[in-house]
């Protein structure tokens, strides 16, 4: 055994150290991936502000916690409050959509449903789609994007062109003509139920392509690298090499082309509920919220300003915390 | 364009005050204002003629934001299409051009006089004006009026327009004059000399005259002139004006005066501007905002101004005089399923637990329609109010809880049941009925699963397809309907009559099938008098509603302006819009 190098304050002047007099000395620790993205993150105040935010819709979204806010601050989202709306103009007859300390964000024209009360039911719709779906389309991607990338050959080349043909696939068309067809029960679901099931289904099996493909490239170059091959030589069964030795290092990715696809996925769902095919009132939706808008957009500004400034904040915000959780994940980036 | 202001902040001495406006307004602007009263005050047009003129010149200037169906006459089954095409096409009889209830009235245009009914009502003969001529001089002749029927046979190049003549006329299996070029072949229609026009019918329809005023088909067509599917871009014309060169689709054309058309044998026509210019494929916003530069004359479909020229509209009372806001020819009612809810406590539960006041809203209130109590509107000829039976015409009406319940524990369902209400979820004004009625019937426990579908597959598919609501469990649905001919017969027959349910396009999606009802109708085309057949249509309409098988909900309004430059304007409830075809401008 060697003893350590003693280095003792005051007797040794080594020059170099100079440069350091006055800075706090610490021991030098080991640090996880993870600890150094989160060091990273900690720096992009945007990325947190992002964070903050989806933090704060998941949690209005939470079972118990929208209906509490709305019965503090609001009305059911279905209450009609026909004496607050011009009956035969259909707007509402209060200042800026009628917006007051009872109705914070104003009322809708025609029957003078609670605006604030519709938008954070809404969000509910929203986040569950899409955060569902994305679920559903990681792991399809997932699962064969690493299939595909590991074993390569006819495997490869099937997952390839299966992906080729899901990407070419006229999404919006299929899920209007789809969801126009759906029946009212199927199983232990019925009504809006199923229809949310199966927009998730919709969503996130014909979106997958997109994260299987990252992943199959991600796992062709991890398969050619020096542990893999070391792990490999050492006898590990391939189960072994894709879920110790690949997985961990698919993180990273995963996480990110989740966080980005879950804005994208949530205005899919809005798009649908534009189109009349997402969900069906009177269940409140941002998207359904937006097309009921439409045609009163020069009397009733307010009444696209409110659900679209949703969509608008909900979208950025998911955009910029993935942004931020890239650069923080991925040294390259920077 | 000053006194509607003046009129308006001068309550004082009103009626002497217009007096002499008017009469020097006559005398400096030279609008022909003629004095007649009935100038710009807000609905005027809707019972009057207002800027009543005689005086010819000037360019009419027409748009819309889509298109004709088409500029054939027999090809166009749009009621802004058969009212536009009067301005080129004659028939054997059109509407009668006046304002109020008369309008909807035929009244003889080619023909001397109605067609005269014989063999119990399945022959009817036409008897031609003499010295009628097409726009290049060429005399009309009985035959091309027997073409043009025959034309309507063949669906592959006039697909668009009605399919009467196919139904009603005994003519075998002929196919139309594309396939077989012999006219002597098609029997439907017989021409003994060039001024009489016969048509044989298989079985007895009273309505024949209603039936050939309504549409183009009618209008002469001569078997050397005509050119298929592209003789809607110049067909001959037979009218005041004629197409100069050839109609655009999508974007329009120019028609000029026709001065083969002679005004003597024409009562229902005037003949007062020089040109005529149609632009087609305008933006909907653009077409009001030009409506109300008056830039624009006339919006084409006829169907109203949209949300925010409505809402301007609406608080400018200086726009506001130049407005109309007539009955639109539509009831938007509500269809129960007859089938799908086949117990008649249960019809009535929803009936009476209805939110009428919530509907009357969601279709813009006051200025957006009248409050039903019949099935048939009031521009159909003899339509009687009809009581209400489970539900109330009036504003604020908000449904009768307790009567509901009391017909639901007659039902044997006395805690409601759950059933599926679809709407056009492309229609808004739908969707907020629809969530009325989810909210109305919740109260006594009818659970109700709204179901959107787009327009352009609901009345096919799924509300209009038996089998898809019987799959679906689909108890009720929006609706609307306006009659091809402002009949009983003509609203209530394609509704009602056990025989019109089809497998797809069922314009009877309530599958209400009455023995009571069907024999009605089996006997009503025998009956010669027109009173007595409106009294047995009433007395379906009181069936229709006493078998809760129809929410009565409201008949459409629409809320039409018109420039201060255009003459001769006046609603026309036969079309459910303004008279085309005698209207002038100013300057």
């Amino acid at each position: 055994m060697t003893a350590p190098i003693e280095v003792s304050g005051p007797d040794v002047k080594a020059e170099p150290d100079a440069v350091l007099t006055g800075v706090e000395r610490k021991a030098i620790q080991g640090r996880s991936l993870g600890q150094i993205a989160w060091l990273r993150l900690r720096r992009d105040k945007v990325a947190l502000a992002g964070g903050a935010i989806v933090l704060l819709l998941i949690f209005i979204t939470l079972p118990g916690v929208t209906e509490t806010l709305v019965r503090w601050f609001g009305h059911p989202p279905n209450e009609y409050h026909q004496n607050l709306v011009d009956p035969t103009i259909g707007t509402p007859t209060g200042k800026f959509g009628g917006v007051s300390t009872d109705f914070l964000f104003g009322v809708e024209p025609i029957n003078g449903r609670d605006l604030f009360s519709r938008v954070l039911h809404g969000a509910r719709v929203s986040m569950l789609v899409g955060l569902l779906a994305t679920l559903v389309s990681v792991v399809i991607g997932t699962v064969l994007g690493v299939i595909a990338g590991f074993f390569g050959g006819w495997v490869d080349t099937l997952i390839a062109r299966t992906m080729d043909v899901f990407l070419a696939f006229p999404l919006l068309l299929f899920s209007i003509a789809l969801v126009g067809v759906i029946p009212n029960e199927w199983g232990p679901l019925d009504g809006n139920n199923l229809r949310m099931a199966v927009l998730v289904f919709i969503i996130g099996f014909f979106n997958w392509p997109y994260i299987g493909r990252i992943i199959r490239g991600q796992t062709l170059s991890l398969r050619e690298r020096e542990f893999v091959d070391a792990a490999r030589s050492l006898g590990a069964r391939n189960s072994y090499i894709i879920f110790r030795e690949i997985l961990p290092n698919l993180v990273a990715p995963i996480l990110v082309y989740a966080t980005l696809l879950i804005p994208t996925n949530i205005l899919f769902e809005a798009a649908l509920s534009f189109l009349g095919v997402g969900i069906n009132p009177p269940k409140p939706s941002w998207g359904g919220m937006l097309t009921s808008a439409t045609s009163l957009y020069s009397v009733a500004p307010h009444f696209v300003i409110v659900p679209g400034l949703a969509i608008f904040v909900t979208v950025l915000a998911f955009n910029l915390f993935g942004d931020g959780l890239r650069d923080a994940l991925d040294p390259r980036a920077r | 364009m000053k006194r509607p202001k003046v009129l308006a902040t001068a309550a004082a001495g009103a009626v002497l005050l217009s007096l002499g406006l008017s009469a020097c307004g006559g005398g400096d602007d030279g609008d022909g204002g003629d004095g007649n009263g009935a100038t710009a005050k807000f609905d005027a047009g809707t019972t009057g003629i207002v800027n009543a003129s005689e005086k010819k010149g000037g360019v009419l200037k027409m748009g819309m934001s889509d298109d004709f169906d088409s500029t054939d006459p027999g090809n166009t089954y749009y009621a802004f299409g058969n009212n536009f095409i009067r301005l080129y096409s004659r028939t054997l009889m059109t509407y009668t051009s006046k304002p109020g209830a008369d309008s909807t009235k035929s009244s003889p245009d080619l023909a001397q006089a109605p067609g005269v009914p014989s063999d119990g009502n399945r022959t009817w003969t036409y008897k031609l004006k003499p010295g009628l001529k097409y726009e290049d001089g060429t005399p009309i002749k009985a035959a091309d009026i027997k073409y043009a029927v025959a034309r309507t046979y063949d669906r592959g190049v006039l697909g668009k327009g009605p399919a009467y003549f196919a139904t009603l006329l005994n003519a075998g299996d002929y196919k139309g004059p594309y396939k077989d070029k012999n006219l002597d072949n098609f029997k439907g229609v017989e021409t003994p000399d060039d001024s009489t026009v016969i048509f044989k019918l298989k079985d007895p329809f009273a309505e024949f005259n209603e039936l050939v005023t309504f549409s183009g088909q009618t209008a002469p067509v001569p078997q050397a002139k005509d050119t298929g599917s592209r003789y809607a871009l110049h067909p001959l014309s037979s009218g005041p004006y004629k197409w100069e060169g050839d109609y655009q689709p999508k974007k329009g054309g120019v028609l000029v005066r026709n001065t083969n058309w002679d005004p003597a044998t024409d009562p229902n026509r005037k003949q007062l501007p020089d040109r005529i210019e149609i632009a087609a494929g305008l933006e909907g916003n653009e077409v009001d905002n030009r409506l109300l530069a008056g830039t624009l004359h006339v919006d084409l479909p006829g169907s109203g101004v949209q949300a925010a020229a409505r809402q301007k509209l609406l608080t400018d009372p200086k726009l506001k005089a130049n407005a109309d806001n007539p009955l639109a020819g539509f009831h938007w009612y509500i269809p129960i399923n007859v089938k799908n809810i086949p117990n008649v406590e249960c019809r009535k539960a929803i009936v009476y637990a209805t939110d009428r006041d919530a509907l009357y809203r969601a279709y813009g209130g006051e200025v957006g329609g009248e409050l039903a109590t019949s099935i048939q509107p009031p521009n159909v000829a003899g339509r009687q109010k009809g009581t209400d039976f489970y539900t109330q015409a009036q504003v604020g009406y908000k449904g009768d809880v307790a009567k509901a319940k009391e017909a639901l524990a007659a039902c044997g369902q006395p805690n409601g049941f759950a059933t599926t209400m679809v709407f056009r979820s492309d229609r808004e004004k739908e969707k907020a009925v629809a969530e009325a009625m989810e909210q109305a019937l919740a109260r006594v426990g009818i659970k109700l699963t709204l179901k959107g579908y787009p327009s352009g597959t609901y009345t096919g598919e799924q509300f209009g397809s038996p089998a898809f609501v019987k799959k679906d469990k689909i108890g009720l649905g929006t609706y609307g309907w306006a009659p091809d001919w402002p009949t009983g017969y003509g609203y209530l027959q394609p509704i009602s009559d056990g025989k019109a349910i089809v497998s797809s396009g069922n314009s009877n999606p309530s599958e209400f099938n009455d023995t009571q009802v069907n024999k009605l109708w089996n006997d009503v085309v025998k009956l010669q008098d027109p009173a007595e057949r409106d009294k047995v249509y009433n007395q379906i309409d009181e069936r229709m509603r006493e078998q809760a098988a129809y929410i009565p909900n409201v008949y459409a309004k629409s809320l039409l302006y018109r420039p201060t430059t255009l003459t001769n304007v006046y609603y026309h409830a036969g079309f459910g819009m303004y008279d085309y075809a005698n209207l002038g401008v100013t300057g």
